[in-house]
């Protein structure tokens, strides 16, 4: 049946060329974990990218219940964390998976670092990743105000501090972020539009840059 | 790729009616053991990634995420932390040479410095060598740049007070007694209940009527005067009722004869 639908489908889009293109790869001996235990450092990208994963999917789970206003923001976060069935693993899930990720992609980074593998021709991706990095970051920073609770607040007027005693941007840079003088409706807004659609947009695009390079470039060999 | 005459085609799209077969490729030439990424190796990383997301659920449930009270933009006195991950920054501005004047350095060049030459590093270090041993200058600089961070991490960890960052920030709790006359009187507020609450401790629109530490006297104006978002003369009832219901708000949701 299965096999049917497939050919149907092949029939009229000649898909087989582009799945056998996505399927067929190979995994050297190298970086295979099963041979050397030691390459489990080679794990660590995909590791990142099964947080990401998880990362992705809980935030729209959290996104049915969060309201992004100030008012109300908090009362959602309270009601999802205690009233919804569930709710606090989902939050718990995205708070942790946010920590784990910036643990997995730092360690990834150490990995990439130390087997030298962003030496020429993988200089492109390397800063491909170091841009999927600084995305992160902003992600946890973006993030971290949404709850709309104390240390949310305070943590983020002391960010946008930082931001501002930038020379020549600095002010700018923080009326864009802040959405205006104070920090209040406004930046909560801005930052769950950050947050929500132009970081992960952004993140997805590098993230799709960065695996297409390794896969036309295969992945480093041994040292 | 097939071109030029005799080729058929699906209708009149441009999909070639010669179907390819879809038989994985071969990886028994290749060097060493090479596997196929899928579905071979893809099937054992599976097996890896659901005890992963088994230990990782058990985190979740064992320790939920942290929730401290509404924010409060007044509340000046509050000593903020970022995640931790931010921390390293967050302790650098804290030293003489980068902070007060010298803000900049520590905001903007030393990170600016860090994550530039991160970003730049391929071409930092141009060498053919991949061994970290082999390229010393490279691999000593990353270690201190991650033994930096790792300290002022550590540093900032220590030096923060997280006893009082537990009590700024806990969510504070009132114990209603709905036994009471008081609450009696307040179920039949029907005004006030629409903005604070049948259980008066607040909602989208207004705060617990506990919030902040006002006497019976500064109740009872508030009541009778509003406030800002609140309306004035929203009590039905008689000014002996009056009178309870505040002394019950000003007490924090308890008769003040009970204690
Ligand atoms: C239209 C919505 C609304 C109604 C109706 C209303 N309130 Fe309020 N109330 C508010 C808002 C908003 C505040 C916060 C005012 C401020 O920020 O100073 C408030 C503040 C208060 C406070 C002070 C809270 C504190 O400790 O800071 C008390 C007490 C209070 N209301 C009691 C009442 C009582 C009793 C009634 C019914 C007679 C009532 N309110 C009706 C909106 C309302
Ligand atoms: C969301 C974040 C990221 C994801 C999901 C991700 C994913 C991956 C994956 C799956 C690989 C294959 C090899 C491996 O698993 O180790 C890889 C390789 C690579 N990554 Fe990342 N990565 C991320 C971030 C980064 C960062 C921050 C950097 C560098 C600063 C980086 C640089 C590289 C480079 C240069 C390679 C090629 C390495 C080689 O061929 O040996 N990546 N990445």
């Amino acid at each position: 049946m299965l096999q049917k639908i497939y050919d149907w489908i092949d029939e009229r889009l000649d898909i087989t060329p582009m799945w056998r293109d996505i399927a067929d790869h190979e995994v050297p001996e190298h970086v295979n974990p099963a041979h050397h235990f030691s390459a489990f450092v080679y794990c660590f990208g995909g590791l990142t990218f099964f947080v990401t994963v998880i990362q992705i999917l809980s935030g729209m789970f959290l996104t049915m219940y969060y309201v992004p206003d100030i008012i109300h923001a908090y009362e959602s976060v309270y009601f999802l964390q205690n009233e919804v069935t569930h709710g606090v693993i989902v939050r718990g899930m995205h708070h942790w998976g946010a920590s784990l990720v910036i643990v997995m992609m730092f360690l990834h980074t150490l990995r990439v670092f130390f087997t030298g593998s962003y030496k020429k021709p993988r200089e492109l991706n390397w800063v491909v990743g170091v841009l999927i990095f600084f995305v992160m970051l902003g992600l946890g920073f973006t993030g971290y105000l949404l709850p709309w609770d104390m240390k949310a607040y305070f943590a983020t007027v002391v960010g946008l501090e930082i931001a501002e005693s930038a020379p020549v941007i600095g002010g700018f840079a923080k009326a864009l972020l802040a959405g205006g003088e104070i920090i209040g409706a406004q930046t909560l807004t801005r930052f769950f539009a950050i947050h929500v659609f132009f970081l992960p947009g952004a993140l997805l695009g590098l993230l799709g840059a960065h695996f297409y390079m390794i896969r036309k470039q295969g992945i480093s060999g041994p040292l | 790729m097939h071109r030029g005459k005799g080729m058929k085609f699906v209708g009149d799209s441009r999909i070639p009616a010669e179907r390819k077969p879809n038989i994985p490729k071969d990886y028994s030439e290749y060097p060493g053991k090479t596997e196929a990424f899928w579905p071979n190796f893809l099937l054992r990383e599976w097996m890896v990634g659901a005890v992963f997301l088994v230990g990782f659920l058990c985190l979740t449930v064992a320790h939920p995420a942290p929730l401290e009270r509404m924010a409060d933009p007044t509340d000046s006195g509050y000593i903020p932390l970022p995640d931790w991950y931010f921390l390293f920054l967050y302790q650098l501005l804290k030293y003489e040479f980068a902070s007060g004047p010298y803000t900049v350095i520590g905001a903007v060049v030393i990170p600016g410095i860090a994550f530039g030459a991160l970003l730049l590093a391929p071409w930092l270090d141009q060498g053919p060598e991949r061994r970290p041993i082999r390229r010393p200058i490279a691999s000593s600089i990353m270690l201190l740049a991650v033994a930096s961070v790792i300290f002022l991490t550590w540093e900032s960890v220590d030096q923060h007070d997280w006893e009082a960052a537990a009590q700024q920030g806990a969510i504070v709790d009132f114990e209603v007694d709905e036994e009471s006359y008081a609450f009696e009187i307040w179920t039949t507020q029907q005004n006030c209940i629409n903005c604070h609450g049948g259980d008066m401790l607040g909602g989208a629109a207004a705060p617990a009527v506990f919030e902040s530490d006002y006497s019976k006297e500064e109740v009872i104006d508030i009541i009778k005067n509003g406030a800002p978002g609140m309306p004035a003369d929203q009590f039905e009832g008689t000014d002996e009722e009056l009178e309870i219901l505040a002394a019950f708000i000003a007490n924090d949701g308890q008769d003040p004869e009970d204690d």
